[in-house]
C-alpha cells in the first residue's frame, strides 16, 4: 500500500513537472494542479497510512488516523483552490490583452524600447 | 541667479572656510609644541569605526593647504563663474569637497578616512560634471569616479587587512606597530591594495590618464582639486603610512618606480600639449610622480624633500592654474597656438604666470628650485635595480622636460609679437581674479629667497611624517650648496630645456607622427566592453522565458535535495508494509492511467479537464479509503468548483494547445519530470516506512478534542480550534483571491480588453437550446435540497465529517447550478447578494469571534462551548467555534461566488444579449426564441 | 492577558474587510483608514520592539493552546525589529501610493495593502512552521493582487510568471512541511529544535532533505540565484509603490532563513551538519555578482533597481551564510539598509517615469522636477552602491569584516569589492544619462509637458532617504542592537523554554512527555 501511495505521488509529480514546462498557460496550470495533488497526498502521507479509522472519536475505539495532517491538507486544498482561481484569472487577462497565451515573455522587456505600463 | 545671490553664495562659503581656517590656526601653538590634538566620538565601536580626529604636523600642513588655497579659490571662483552658472550648486559641492578633504587629513581612524576618501571622489565627480551640457564633462566625471572609485574599493580591502593585522583601525595604534605589520604575511596584499588607492587618487602611472580629462571642470575646480588638494590625497596617505609601510624592498621598488615613470611621462606629454590646462594637468602628474618617488626612497631626507616640494608645488601650480583661467577668461581660448604676445596686453597676469612657471622650471631664487635641488640630491643617492645612474639620469631627464614646458608656457603664451586674431581682445582682469594668484606668487618668491623661513615648519611636518621611525635630517635649506652633483644636473636640465625649445617645432612634428595609446579611447573601450559583456551575460539569462526559469529551478531544487540525501546516513525501515487489496490497486491504476492520459492528451484542453477531474476524483476516493472523510468531501467539492472555473476560462482560451516544443525539448522536460518524480517517490516511500522520532503532537489533539474543543470530529476541531489561526488565514486567502479576481475583472472591463471581448466571435458551435428545460427544472427542484444538505453538513461539522468549508462549497455549487441552468442574468436578477458583503462579513465574523475571547481575558480565538437542552430535542451543543465556522462558511460562499460571478461578467461582456427567461424553450411563451442566435458564450 | 503582539496581524485583517464593506466606492475614506491603520501599526510595533529590547520573549498562545499543540506567536528582538521595519516602510509606501494616485488606478488597493501587511506581520511573528506557510500564502496572494494592480498586458504577463513561480515555491514548502512532520511529528519551531536533537545519527537523510527543502523555499523568497528569476520582471512591472513594498518581501525569506537556521538547524547540529556550508555561500556570492552585473547591464531604470535588489539580497545572504553571530549581526544591519534603499529607488524610478514618461536609459529631454529627482536619485544610488557616507558603505564594511575569518574570505572580499565597483559604474552611467545628458537634448516641439510628481510623492521618498540617513548616523546603536540580537539567536534556550514550557489549556507540557501528559488527561 505504501508503495502504491508513494508511486502515485511520484507519478503525479513527474506529470506535473512535465506539464509545468509546457509553453502555454493552460497546460502549465494543469501541471501546477497535478503538483498540488501530489503534494497534498504527500502531506497527508506524512501522518502515515491508516485504513478504516477516521479521526472521529467513538467510545471504545482508541486507534485513529493521524488527524493533524488531514487538517493541514484541508487547509492546503482550499488555499490552492484560491491560488488556482487567481492564476487562471490573471492568465486569462494576459491572454485577452495580447491574444497570446504563451507563458514565456516573447518581447524582451529588457529592451529599452519596450516600455512597461505606467 | 542675481548678482546679490551669487555674492551671498560665495560670501557664505568664504566665511565658513575662513572660520575653519582660523579654527585651524588656533591649534598652531600646540602643533608647534609637537603635541597631537585629538578629539573623538564613538560611531560604530563594535566594528572599530569611530569618529576620531587628530591634528599633528602633517595634518596641520595639509589642512593649511586645503583651507588656505580653498579661500583663494572661492574668491577667484566668485568672479570666474558666469551668471548662468548655478552658484549655489557649485559652492555646495565645493564645501562638500573641502570638508571631506580636511576629514581625510585629520582622520585618526582609517575606516573614517575611507569614508572621507570616497566622499572626495563623489564630490569631485559632481564638480567635474558641473557643466552638464558638456559631454567631455560627463565623460571626464565618470572616468574620474570609476578610476578613483576602483582605487577606493581596493583601499577598503587594504585598510581592513591592515586593521585585522594590528587589531585596531586607529591610526595612532597602527603607526606604533611597524614590525607587526611588516612581518605579517598579509603585508604585501595590504600594501598593494593601499597603494592602488593612492596611485589612482594621485594619478600615478598607469592610472594617470583620468586627470587630464578631469580638466573639463571649471578652472577653479581644476586649480583646487586637481592640482592643489585632492590629487595630493594619495601622497598624503603615503606620507601618513610612511612609518609603517615604507622601508621594505616592495615599497621601495613599487613606489619609486611608479613615481619615476610618472614624472618622466608626465613631463614629456606636458611639453606637447597645446591646451594650457592640459599642459598644467600633465605637469601636475609629473610633479606628483616626483613627490611619490621621493617618498618611495624611504629615507628621511626624501620624505623632507617631498614635504617641501608639496608646499612649493601647491603654491606655484595653483597660481599657474588661476593665470591659465584668467587667460581663458579674457582671451576666450586656452590653446597656446592661438595665443602669444600677451605680455603687453595683460602685464600683471604675465608677471604672475612667469614667476610661477620659472619656479616650476627650477630657476634659483624661486621656491621650486630649492625642492628640485633636494630631489636631485636624493636621486643621486638612490640605486634602483642595482643601476646607480638610472635614477639620477631619469630625474635629470624629467626635470629637463619640466623646464622645457615651463619655457614653452611662458614663451608661446606671453612672449612673441602681439596677434590680432584672439577670439577676444585680452586685457588684465579685475583684482578679484588676479589677487589670489598674486598672493601665492609672493609666497613663491619669499620662500625662494629666504628658504630658512620655511625650514622649521617643513621640518616639523617631516617629523610628523617620520613619526619616530627615523631622525629628522639636519640639512639646512639654502640656495647655495656648493658645487654638488645636484647643481650640475639642475643646470643640465635648464640648459637642456632651453635647447628643447629651440628644436621644439621638429620635435613636435616627430611627436605627432609617433603613434601613442590614447588613454581615453582605451578606457572608453574597456567600459563599453564591460557593459556589452554584462548585457551579453544578463539579458539572455533573464530573457523572460518562464519555462527555462522553471526548468533551472526544478533541477536546482532536486539536485540540492539529492545532495542532502546523499550526504546523510540511512537505516533500515521501522514500519511494516501494509498489504494492498485489489480495490486500492484498481484505484491506483485509474489514477496513473488518468495522469498519463493527461500528459499525452493535454493538447485537447476539454479532454484534459475531464482527465484532471478523474485524477481529483481518484485522490478524494483515496482519502476516503485512508480514513479521511473530511478531506474527501473537501477535495471533491473543490474539484467541482475548480472544473467549473476552468470551463469558464476555457471559453476564452484556445481549445487546443498547438505542437510547438521540439522533440529534444520534450525529452529534456520528460527527463526533468522523471527526475523530480523519482525524488518525490523516494522521499514519500522513505517516510512512509519510518516512524517520527517521537510521538506526533496529534496525540494531544485526539486526547483533548472532545474535552477541550467540544467536538468529536478531531479534524474539524483542529481546524476551528487547535489551529483556528491557520483557518483564519486560509479564509482570508480565499477572500483576497475573490477581491483580486473582482478587481482584475473590473480593470479588464474598463480597459482595451473590453473592445476585444465585444469583437470576439464564438469559436465553437453553440447549442441552440442554451438552457435545457430538464436541467432548469431539475436545478430548481434540488436547489432547496442542496441548501438543506449544506446547512446540515455545516451543523454537524464539529462532530461528524463536514464543517464550514464543505458546507460553503456545497451551497456555492447549488447556486452555481442555477447560473449554469438558467443563464447569468436570470439567476443574478434573482440572487441580489452583494458577494463583497458576504466575504467581508465572513472574515469579520471570524475575526470578531476570535476577539470575543479577549473579553474573558483569553487569547485570540480561544473557544468555549456548552450543551443546552431544549425539550423535546435532545441535548445539543453550542460552541463559539461554530460561530467561527460560520465566518468560514460565509467567506467561502462569498469568495467562490464572487469569483465565478466575475468570470461570467467577462463572459457576458462578450457580445451576449442573454435571455431574461429561465428557459430558452418555454411552451408557455408565444414568442419563438431566436434559434441559432448568437447564444451566451459561457453564459452560466 | 496582553494582546498587543497579535494586534499587528489582527488590525489589518479587520481593517481590510471593513474597508471592503464600508468604503468600497470612496477612495478618500479608504485612504484615511489605511493611513490610520498603518500609523496604529507603527505605534504597536514600536511598543513591541521596546518590550523585546531587554531580551524578553513574548509568547502568545492562540486559542489558549500551549505550544506545540496550538499555534503560538513569539515576539523576540528579531521578529519585533522586522515588524517595526515593515510598518515604517509601509507608511511611506502608502503615502507615495496616495500622492501618486497609484491607489486609484484599480480596485481594492488599500484592502489588498492591508492584507499584505497582515501576511508579512504574521510571517514575522508566528512560531509555527505550517502557520508560516499560511501567512506566506496570505502575503503572496495579496502581493499577486497588488502586483497586477491597474492591469495592463505587460504587467499581467509578468504577473502570470510571478504567480506560477511562487506556486512552485508553495508546493515546495508543503513538501518540506510534510517531510518535517513525518520526521519529527511536530510543526512548532521551538519544539522542532528539541526534537531534531533526538534524531539518531544512524538515519539523518530524512531531516537533512527536510532542512534543505525548507532552505530552498526561503531561498526562492530571498531571490537567491538560481531561484531569483522571478524577481526582475515582476518587480520592474509591478506598480512602483508595490515594488517598494516588495523590498520587504525578499527580507521575509532572509528572516526565515535566519530564524530556522539559528533556532532549529543551528550550524553545530550534527544531523544537518555541513549542509548550507557547501553551497549557500557560493550561491549568495553569485547572486551578488549577478545582481550588480545586472545593474551595469540594465537598459531601463526599473530593471536596474530590480537587479540592485537581487545584488543587495546577495550581500545579505553572503553575510547570513557565514552563520556566525558577527555575520548575522552584519546581515541584520544590512537588511534594514537594503529594505529602505531598495524601496526608495523603486519610488525614485517612478518619479522619473512620471517626469519623463519613460524609464528607458536613453537620452531624452529634461524631465519635470529634474532637480529634486536627481538629488534623490544621487542619494539613493550612493546608498545602494555602498558608497560613503550612507549605511550601504557601513554595511559593506561590516560584511567584509565579518567574512575575514571565513575559509572563503578571499572570494567574499573580491566579489563584494568588484561588484560594488560595477554597481558604481552602473549607477553613474544611469544617472549621467538620465539627468546630465538630458541637458544636451533639445526638446522636440509638440511634445506635451509632463506634470511634476506630486509633493506627497517627494515627501514619501524624502522620508525613506531620511530614514537611511538616520540608519547611518545611529549605525553604532543599531549595529550594537543587532549584535546583541545575533548573540541571542545563537543561544536560543530562553526562546525555546518560553515557548515550550508555558502551560496552556488542558496541558502542562514537559519536553518529550506530551503523550503521557495527554493520556493522563484522558
Amino acid at each position: 500500500m505504501e508503495f502504491l501511495v508513494a508511486s502515485a505521488i511520484g507519478v503525479l509529480s513527474a506529470a506535473g513537472l512535465y506539464l509545468l514546462l509546457r509553453l502555454r498557460t493552460f497546460p502549465v496550470i494543469m501541471g501546477i494542479s497535478l503538483l498540488t495533488y501530489a503534494v497534498n497526498v504527500f502531506l497527508f502521507a506524512s501522518g502515515r497510512l491508516t485504513v478504516g479509522a477516521p479521526p472521529i472519536l467513538r467510545d471504545g475505539i482508541d486507534t485513529y488516523a493521524d488527524p493533524l495532517p488531514q487538517a493541514l491538507v484541508l487547509t492546503a486544498i482550499v488555499i490552492s483552490f484560491g491560488m488556482t482561481a487567481v492564476v487562471v484569472m490573471i492568465a486569462l487577462g494576459a491572454y485577452l490583452g495580447s491574444d497570446d497565451d504563451h507563458v514565456d515573455d516573447q518581447t524582451d522587456s529588457n529592451d529599452a524600447s519596450a516600455e512597461g505600463t505606467p | 541667479m542675481n548678482s546679490a545671490g551669487r555674492a551671498a553664495c560665495a560670501g557664505v562659503t568664504f566665511t565658513v572656510s575662513l572660520a575653519a581656517f582660523i579654527g585651524l590656526l588656533t591649534n598652531l601653538p600646540s602643533v608647534l609644541a609637537g603635541e597631537v590634538v585629538t578629539v573623538g566620538v564613538d560611531w560604530m565601536p563594535v566594528l572599530g569605526l569611530n569618529f576620531n580626529l587628530m591634528l599633528d604636523g602633517l595634518g596641520f600642513f595639509f589642512a593649511l593647504l586645503i583651507l588656505g588655497i580653498g579661500l583663494l579659490i572661492i574668491a577667484y571662483a566668485r568672479h570666474y563663474l558666469s551668471r548662468n552658472d548655478n552658484m549655489g550648486e557649485f559652492f555646495t559641492y565645493l564645501l562638500l569637497f573641502q570638508g571631506a578633504m580636511v576629514g581625510i587629513v585629520l582622520s585618526d581612524n582609517i575606516l573614517l578616512l575611507l569614508v572621507f576618501w570616497e566622499l572626495t571622489s563623489l564630490s569631485s565627480f559632481l564638480l567635474i560634471g558641473y557643466w552638464k551640457h558638456l559631454p567631455e564633462g560627463r565623460q571626464g566625471a565618470r572616468m574620474a569616479l570609476t578610476v578613483t572609485g576602483m582605487g577606493g574599493l581596493a583601499m577598503i580591502g587594504g585598510m581592513l587587512i591592515l586593521g585585522q593585522i594590528v587589531g585596531s583601525y586607529d591610526l595612532s595604534v597602527i603607526l606604533q606597530n611597524r614590525e607587526m605589520i611588516q612581518e605579517s604575511p598579509l603585508y604585501l596584499p595590504a600594501l598593494i591594495l593601499i597603494l592602488l588607492g593612492c596611485f589612482t587618487k594621485s594619478a600615478q602611472f598607469p592610472f594617470h590618464f583620468w586627470l587630464p580629462h578631469a580638466m573639463a571642470a571649471p578652472t577653479p575646480v581644476s586649480a583646487y582639486l586637481h592640482s592643489a588638494t585632492m590629487v595630493k590625497a594619495g601622497i598624503f596617505l603615503m606620507a601618513r603610512m610612511w612609518p609603517v609601510l615604507s622601508g621594505t624592498t616592495e615599497w621601495f621598488v613599487i613606489v619609486t618606480t611608479a613615481g619615476l615613470i610618472t614624472m618622466v611621462i608626465g613631463a614629456v606629454i606636458a611639453l606637447f600639449k597645446h591646451d594650457l590646462k592640459a599642459l598644467l594637468a600633465f605637469s601636475t602628474v609629473s610633479h606628483l610622480g616626483l613627490i611619490t618617488m621621493l617618498l618611495g626612497t624611504g629615507t628621511a631626507f626624501g620624505a623632507m624633500a617631498a614635504m617641501f616640494h608639496i608646499l612649493n608645488h601647491a603654491t606655484f601650480k595653483a597660481a599657474l592654474f588661476m593665470s591659465a583661467g584668467i587667460v581663458d577668461h579674457e582671451a576666450h581660448t586656452r590653446d597656446i597656438r592661438r595665443l602669444g604676445g600677451l605680455r603687453k596686453l595683460m602685464p600683471i597676469t604675465f608677471v604672475i604666470a612667469t614667476l610661477a612657471a620659472l619656479s616650476m622650471a627650477g630657476i634659483p631664487f624661486l621656491n621650486g628650485f630649492l625642492s628640485k635641488e633636494m630631489m636631485l640630491e636624493e636621486a643621486t643617492h638612490t640605486v634602483l635595480f642595482g643601476v646607480p645612474w638610472l635614477v639620477p639620469a631619469l630625474a635629470t631627464f624629467g626635470s629637463l622636460f619640466s623646464a622645457a614646458y615651463c619655457f614653452r608656457l611662458i614663451g608661446h603664451t606671453f612672449l612673441g609679437p602681439v596677434r590680432d586674431d584672439y577670439p577676444a581682445t585680452p586685457h588684465d582682469p579685475g583684482s578679484g581674479l588676479w589677487l589670489p594668484p598674486a598672493i601665492l606668487v609672493t609666497l613663491v618668491v619669499v620662500i625662494g629667497v629666504a628658504p630658512f623661513l620655511a625650514e622649521p615648519f617643513v621640518k616639523l611636518v617631516t617629523a610628523a611624517v617620520l613619526g619616530g621611525a627615523a631622525e629628522v635630517p639636519t640639512a639646512y635649506f639654502k640656495i647655495w650648496h656648493g658645487l654638488v652633483p645636484a647643481l650640475f644636473m639642475s643646470i643640465a636640465a635648464v640648459v637642456g630645456g632651453l635647447l628643447m625649445m629651440a628644436i621644439f617645432t621638429p620635435a613636435l612634428r616627430l611627436w605627432d607622427n609617433t603613434p601613442r595609446p590614447e588613454a581615453k579611447v582605451i578606457f572608453d573601450a574597456i567600459v563599453e566592453a564591460a557593459v556589452r559583456l554584462a548585457q551579453a551575460v544578463i539579458l539572455p539569462l533573464h530573457n523572460g522565458s518562464f519555462t527555462r526559469y522553471a526548468a533551472i529551478g526544478s533541477v536546482a531544487i532536486v539536485a540540492a535535495g539529492f545532495h542532502a540525501w546523499s550526504t546523510g546516513t540511512l537505516a533500515p525501515p521501522t514500519r511494516a508494509l501494509q498489504a494492498a487489496g485489489p480495490v486500492p490497486v484498481a484505484g491506483w491504476l485509474m489514477l496513473v492511467a488518468a495522469t498519463c492520459g493527461l500528459v499525452f492528451l493535454h493538447r485537447n484542453r476539454f479532454l484534459s479537464l475531464i482527465l484532471i477531474g478523474i485524477v481529483g476524483l481518484m485522490v478524494s476516493i483515496g482519502f476516503v479509503f485512508f480514513s479521511a472523510p473530511d478531506l474527501a468531501m473537501t477535495q471533491f467539492t473543490v474539484e467541482v468548483v475548480t472544473i467549473i472555473l476552468l470551463l469558464l476560462a476555457l471559453n476564452f482560451l484556445p481549445k487546443q494547445t498547438p505542437f510547438e516544443s521540439t522533440v529534444l525539448r520534450r525529452v529534456r522536460d520528460a527527463g526533468i519530470g522523471v527526475f523530480g518524480g523519482l525524488a518525490a517517490f523516494g522521499l514519500a516511500y522513505h517516510y512512509l516506512l519510518r516512524d517520527a522520532v517521537t510521538t506526533p503532537i496529534s496525540e494531544f489533539h485526539l486526547a483533548n478534542s472532545y474535552k477541550g474543543g467540544g467536538g468529536t470530529n478531531v479534524v474539524n476541531v483542529i481546524l476551528v480550534d487547535f489551529r483556528g489561526f491557520d483557518t483564519y488565514g486560509e479564509i482570508i486567502v480565499l477572500g483576497i483571491a475573490a477581491l483580486l479576481i473582482y478587481a482584475l475583472t473590473e480593470t479588464l472591463l474598463n480597459g482595451p480588453v473590453r473592445a476585444r471581448l465585444l469583437n470576439r466571435t464564438p469559436d465553437l458551435p453553440r447549442a441552440g437550446d442554451q438552457h435545457p428545460m430538464m436541467m432548469v427544472v431539475l436545478t430548481r427542484v434540488i436547489m432547496p435540497l442542496v441548501l438543506m444538505v449544506g446547512f446540515y453538513i455545516f451543523l454537524r461539522g464539529h462532530n461528524e465529517p463536514g464543517g464550514g468549508f464543505i458546507a460553503g462549497l456545497i451551497v456555492s455549487i447549488a447556486v452555481v447550478m442555477q447560473y449554469m441552468a438558467s443563464g447569468f442574468s436570470w439567476a443574478s436578477a434573482r440572487l441580489r447578494y452583494p458577494y463583497h458583503g458576504i466575504i467581508g462579513a465572513g472574515v469579520l465574523i471570524a475575526g470578531l469571534t476570535g476577539i470575543g475571547s479577549w473579553f474573558v481575558s483569553k487569547p485570540f480565538l480561544t473557544s468555549d462551548f456548552t450543551y443546552v437542552r431544549i425539550p423535546p430535542f435532545n441535548e445539543f451543543e453550542l460552541a463559539t467555534a461554530a460561530l467561527f465556522d460560520l465566518g468560514v462558511f460565509l467567506a467561502v460562499v462569498g469568495a467562490v461566488m464572487l469569483s465565478l460571478e466575475s468570470f461570467s461578467r467577462l463572459a457576458r461582456r462578450a457580445h451576449v444579449e442573454d435571455s431574461d427567461h429561465p428557459m430558452d424553450i418555454d411552451p408557455s411563451r408565444v414568442d419563438p426564441p431566436p434559434f441559432g442566435a448568437i447564444a451566451p458564450k459561457g453564459g452560466v | 492577558m496582553i494582546h498587543w503582539i497579535v494586534a499587528p496581524v489582527i488590525m489589518p485583517a479587520l481593517l481590510a474587510p471593513f474597508i471592503v464593506l464600508a468604503a468600497r466606492y470612496h477612495i478618500g475614506i479608504q485612504r484615511v483608514f489605511s493611513v490610520a491603520g498603518v500609523l496604529a501599526l507603527i505605534a504597536v510595533a514600536t511598543g513591541l520592539a521596546w518590550q523585546a529590547s531587554d531580551g524578553t520573549v513574548t509568547l502568545y498562545q492562540l486559542g489558549d493552546w500551549a505550544a506545540p499543540f496550538g499555534i503560538v506567536l513569539v515576539g523576540d528582538k528579531l521578529s519585533t525589529l522586522m515588524v517595526l521595519l515593515t510598518s515604517v516602510l509601509a507608511l511611506f509606501v502608502l503615502l507615495y501610493a496616495i500622492g501618486s494616485e497609484w491607489d486609484n488606478r484599480g480596485w481594492h488597493f488599500h484592502a489588498l495593502f492591508q492584507f499584505q501587511l497582515m501576511g508579512i506581520m504574521g510571517a514575522f511573528l508566528t512560531g509555527d512552521l505550517f502557520n508560516l506557510f499560511v501567512f506566506f500564502e496570505v502575503l503572496l496572494i495579496a502581493s499577486y493582487g497588488l502586483m497586477i494592480h491597474a492591469g495592463g498586458t505587460p504587467r499581467l504577463r509578468a504577473g502570470v510568471q510571478y504567480v506560477l513561480f511562487n506556486l512552485i515555491g508553495s508546493t515546495l514548502f508543503l513538501f518540506a512541511l510534510g517531510s518535517i512532520y513525518a520526521e519529527t511529528g511536530t510543526l512548532n519551531m521551538a519544539d522542532l529544535a528539541q526534537r531534531v536533537t533526538l534524531i539518531d545519527a544512524e538515519e539523518t537523510v530524512g531531516i537533512r532533505v527536510a532542512a534543505v527543502l525548507l532552505l530552498l523555499v526561503f531561498a526562492i523568497k530571498a531571490a537567491l540565484v538560481p531561484l531569483h528569476f522571478w524577481l526582475p520582471s515582476s518587480y520592474a512591472e509591478a506598480p512602483a509603490p508595490v515594488a517598494a513594498l516588495f523590498a520587504i518581501m525578499t527580507k521575509v525569506g532572509a528572516y526565515a532563513i535566519i530564524r530556522v537556521y539559528t533556532l532549529v538547524f543551528p550550524p553545530e547540529l550534527e544531523a544537518t551538519a555541513g549542509l548550507h556550508a557547501v553551497w549557500l555561500l557560493p550561491a549568495a556570492l553569485v547572486s551578488l555578482a549577478i545582481g550588480m552585473v545586472g545593474v551595469l547591464a540594465a537598459k531601463k531604470l526599473d530593471r536596474l533597481v530590480a537587479f540592485s535588489v537581487i545584488g543587495s539580497m546577495g550581500m545579505v545572504m553572503v553575510s547570513i551564510a557565514l552563520m556566525t553571530p558577527v555575520g548575522i549581526a552584519a546581515a541584520l544591519y544590512y537588511i534594514v539598509h537594503s529594505t529602505l534603499a531598495g524601496a526608495a529607488l523603486f519610488l525614485i524610478s517612478d518619479l522619473v517615469r512620471t517626469g519623463r514618461g519613460s524609464v528607458a536609459l536613453t537620452a531624452q529631454p529634461v524631465m519635470a522636477g529634474t532637480v529634486l529627482t536627481a538629488a534623490l536619485f544621487f542619494v539613493g544610488a550612493i546608498a545602494m552602491a555602498g558608497l560613503p557616507p550612507l549605511s550601504g558603505f557601513l554595511g559593506k564594511l561590516l560584511v567584509l569584516d565579518a567574512a575575514f575569518d571565513s575559509d572563503m574570505a578571499t572570494w567574499v572580499w573580491v566579489i563584494v569589492l568588484v561588484s560594488s565597483l560595477l554597481s558604481i559604474m552602473g549607477f553613474a552611467r544611469a544617472g549621467a544619462i538620465l539627468f546630465w545628458k538630458a541637458k544636451s537634448v533639445e526638446v522636440i516641439d509638440g511634445t506635451p509637458e509632463l506634470p511634476r510628481p506630486a509633493v506627497l510623492s517627494y515627501v514619501a521618498v524624502g522620508g525613506l532617504v531620511t530614514l537611511l540617513a538616520a540608519h547611518t548616523v545611529l549605525a553604532g546603536q543599531v549595529h550594537g542592537y543587532t549584535t546583541k540580537m545575533a548573540q541571542e539567536l545563537f543561544a536560543p534556550t530562553p526562546y525555546i523554554a518560553t515557548v515550550v514550557d508555558t502551560p496552556g489549556k488542558l496541558s502542562k507540557p514537559k519536553v518529550g512527555q506530551e503523550t503521557s501528559q495527554a493520556e493522563e488527561e484522558n
